[in-house]
């Protein structure tokens, strides 16, 4: 009997411990926008524009 | 003799008719790449299909299986335009692309829908439309 007490008494304080200890976690209120562009360059962009632009231009069917 | 003289010209008939009906493919081929399907033209001006940020096309709603088709046919060939452009640039296809990408949405017209850099579907109006601020 004196064991049991015991044990309850352990458990009771686990519980309390385990309750202290619990990390919340909260799902963000805003949309995780990936950005996976991330490395392209600005210079790069502004080396192709003229000719990105011309084949555009080239391609009008699929543009 | 005369027979074998006949074949030959018979012959030579055939191929020029034949290279006469291949410089019409030639020349049918680029004329019909050179203005939109009227089915790409309609899902564009319908907001159907909008310009991506990546260079590609996008679907602002969720689409029917024809204009998914149509947006892929059109995407396999921007892919393939981009890869030869790409290299012969020095540049990897994701940024061609994405310069790319920074034309086809400043050249969007009124009513046509192109992409945010935040990801959002945008209806062009007659103001410039919000593009990546690494675009010229």
């Amino acid at each position: 009997m004196v064991r049991t007490a015991w044990t309850k008494g352990l458990m009771l304080i686990g519980g309390a411990m385990t309750l202290a200890g619990c990390i919340s976690v909260n799902a963000p209120d805003k949309p995780i926008v990936i950005e996976l562009n991330i490395n392209i360059k600005q210079e790069v962009v502004y080396r192709l524009a003229a000719d990105a632009g011309n084949t555009i231009k080239d391609n009008p069917g699929i543009f | 003799m005369m027979s074998h003289f006949a074949a030959r010209i018979e012959r030579s008939a055939l191929a020029q008719a034949g290279w006469a009906a291949l410089a019409a493919l030639v020349l049918i081929a680029p004329a019909s790449a050179q203005q939109r399907d009227p089915a790409y033209a309609a899902a564009r001006s319908s907001g159907q299909v909008g310009e991506k940020v990546d260079g590609y096309l996008g679907f602002p709603t969720a689409p029917s299986a024809e204009t998914r088709r149509l947006a892929d046919d059109i995407n396999i060939k921007r892919k393939a335009v981009y890869a030869e452009r790409a290299q012969a640039n020095g540049a990897t296809i994701e940024e061609y692309a994405f310069s790319a990408g920074c034309q086809a949405i400043a050249r969007t017209v009124p009513g046509e829908k192109y992409q945010a850099p935040d990801g959002s579907w945008q209806t062009r109006t007659s103001a410039p439309p919000l593009r990546d601020p690494r675009c010229p």
